[in-house]
């Protein structure tokens, strides 16, 4: 069942009470944040019809925003996200051999999930980390600095967690 | 050495938390801004030179000036904190590790501009600096630094955080606004510009987390001081992001005296290029402003040092200068390919185009089939000219500038590069093994290390 618990749903109210009177709508990017955290890491229509019955609108305006921004899946997605960044600055300091890595370790191609179900290898544009490259997003953090030994110590950390 | 003032404090143990930044005099700017007319706070940032850190340079007196004040209509300062430029990070430092420092300067902004709701919109993947700033608002509430009637004075200011979901066009100011009404981030035609129409239609003021936090030294020591720090019309300090092949990536505030050749080579910013390699090239101020060859870089085609400010990095235009831009500075080395990081950067535009526009949505995406194509050996030399004449039908013919950022990388590498582009089509087979070496340059770019 596609439903916000009591306490989520009052998070909502918190949310839409940041705007003006019937400005609702301008909840809809951190509400469908908290969506796709809640009901299993991506938007799927039901969710998004959901999300639109809640901020009153039309659901084609929750799906036209949904496929707008690179941070909302449509498909669902592993229970552990790899989103390795390769732009520019990155990719001068290696970012290709740590994408390649992934790829052998996990044997799946960028955009792929293993057959378990754990991991999904996704590539990003600049995230704001050039400094600290290369770099991927996991959950809410950067992991940065990555090199082959960093990659098989959270892939080993995402192992545990499931277990 | 620069005299640094955003960062001054960013190494105090606990600076983080509201009671060791009001120790450290915090939101001293707040208690003085209150006892001033509105009026006279933007004429504090007017004589101070203050310039939009975000990357057009804009005088942020001047756009302050311009919000229109319709009877009974709300109006909005929204910080711009999607800071999402290939080779930009310096908000993030900022927020992250002193985040009440752009608290204090919203709320000052805010009473000068009559803003009573404030946003900050910031870029969907720093989550974790959300919530950080989500404290720091809480914390400022908590002691009376928000809220209503703030410390007796009748004005009332509220700050919220609204986090983006990725999408690189909403740091242009008009797609921002889109976004933070819930929408797409199109960019609107201008006018009306914000100051007039903005969120919801009601008179907004955009500006770049780093501008806003420099408003509370402008305030605490006058304009006249600060303007005093700097050069010509490159006042104050600003932060530079600094990645790529170097020594030390990170973030700097710099007053804007320095010359680049400095800023690479003293221990004090960059500390050289890793393994005493020499230097190829470096964008100085974040993905969208021109490459430009070292030579050019540290000296301007006059012949005279470049400095590390507007000015200094814009002259000689864009056939041998750059722009300072946002302050994100990537630099290569000579094992680099000019090539292959012009065709990530094009992959990156074409990403991020909105596809309101058809010249950026078609351009974009054929300029990196193009770029693929020459770097992964299939190029022609045609292929050169067809790259050159895509670039200049984007540039000028889109309704906002994310048409001419995704055009000038490749412009600027065609420009300063084209035999890397030629030796690429002549050698189908080497360039897939090997870049384009440094053998093939002159002498006259190696660089001496300062």
């Amino acid at each position: 069942m596609i439903v916000f618990s009591d306490q989520k749903l009052k998070e909502v109210k918190d949310i839409i009470s940041h705007y003006p009177e019937g400005k609702q709508k301008s909840a809809l990017l951190p509400v469908l944040h908290m969506a796709q955290e809640e009901f299993g890491g991506w938007l799927s229509v039901e969710t998004m019809d959901y999300v639109a019955g809640l901020l009153q609108l039309e659901p084609i305006e929750v799906y036209e925003v949904a496929s707008f921004y690179s941070m909302y899946n449509l498909k669902p997605v592993g229970k552990h996200l790899f989103e390795v960044c390769q732009t520019g600055p990155c990719m001068l300091n290696g970012s290709d051999d740590i994408i390649e890595y992934i790829k052998h370790k996990l044997n799946i191609q960028v955009g792929e999930t293993t057959a378990d179900g754990l991991f999904t290898l996704k590539t990003v544009e600049c995230l704001g980390a050039c400094g600290y490259a290369p770099m991927m997003q996991y959950g809410k953090t950067y992991r940065e600095h990555l090199t082959k030994e960093k990659v098989d110590a959270i892939i080993e950390e995402c192992k545990a967690k499931s277990n | 050495m620069t005299k640094k003032i955003l960062l001054e404090k960013i190494d105090v143990p606990g600076i983080k938390n509201y009671e060791v930044y009001r120790r450290e005099g915090g939101y001293r700017s707040v208690e003085k801004a209150l006892t001033m007319k509105p009026e006279e706070i933007v004429e504090e940032v007017k004589k101070s030179g203050l310039r939009g850190r975000g990357g057009a340079g804009f005088p942020t007196g001047l756009k302050w000036s311009f919000i229109a004040k319709p009877e009974g209509i709300p109006r909005h300062l929204v910080v711009n904190a999607d800071e999402s430029e290939p080779g930009t990070f310096k908000d993030r430092y900022l927020m992250e590790f002193i985040p009440h420092y752009l608290i204090e300067g919203m709320i000052v902004s805010s009473f000068a501009l009559g803003s009573n709701v404030s946003y900050i919109y910031i870029r969907g993947e720093y989550a974790w600096i959300t919530d950080i700033l989500d404290q720091a608002i809480a914390e400022a509430r908590q002691q009376g630094w928000l809220g209503k009637n703030i410390l007796g004075s009748g004005f009332d200011c509220e700050i919220y955080t609204q986090r983006g979901a990725g999408a690189y066009i909403c740091g242009e100011e008009t797609a921002l606004l889109e976004s933070l009404e819930g929408k797409r981030g199109n960019p609107r035609i201008k006018p009306p510009f914000p100051a007039v129409k903005g969120v919801w239609q009601r008179p907004t003021v955009v500006n770049n987390v780093e501008t806003i936090a420099a408003v509370v030294p402008i305030i605490n020591e006058g304009g006249e001081a600060y303007a005093k720090i700097g050069i010509g019309k490159s006042t104050g300090t600003k932060l530079i992001s600094a990645c790529g092949n170097i020594n030390k990536p990170g973030v700097y505030e710099i007053d804007m005296t320095i010359s680049v050749e400095e800023f690479i080579y003293s221990d004090e910013y960059c500390g050289g290029i890793p393994q005493g390699k020499r230097l190829k090239a470096c964008i100085p101020g974040g993905s969208s402003v021109p490459i430009l060859p070292a030579n050019l870089l540290l000296t301007t085609a006059k012949g005279e040092k470049r400095l590390m400010n507007y000015e200094s990095l814009s002259d000689g235009g864009f056939a041998t200068g750059s722009m300072m831009g946002s302050g994100g500075f990537i630099v290569l080395d000579e094992d680099q390919c000019v090539v292959k990081h012009t065709y990530t950067l094009a992959r990156f535009y074409r990403h991020e185009s909105c596809g309101q526009c058809s010249p950026c949505r078609e351009g974009t995406g054929w300029m990196e089939k193009i770029l693929k194509k020459i770097e992964t050996g299939k190029g022609e030399m045609k292929d050169i000219d067809l790259l050159w004449d895509i670039q200049r039908k984007i540039e000028g013919n889109t309704i906002c500038p994310l048409g001419d950022a995704a055009a000038w990388p490749v412009a600027a590498a065609i420009r300063h590069f084209r035999d890397e582009f030629e030796w690429h089509v002549n050698n189908p087979e080497l360039c897939l093994q090997q870049n384009y070496g440094l053998a093939h340059y002159a002498e006259d770019i190696r660089v001496p290390v300062a």
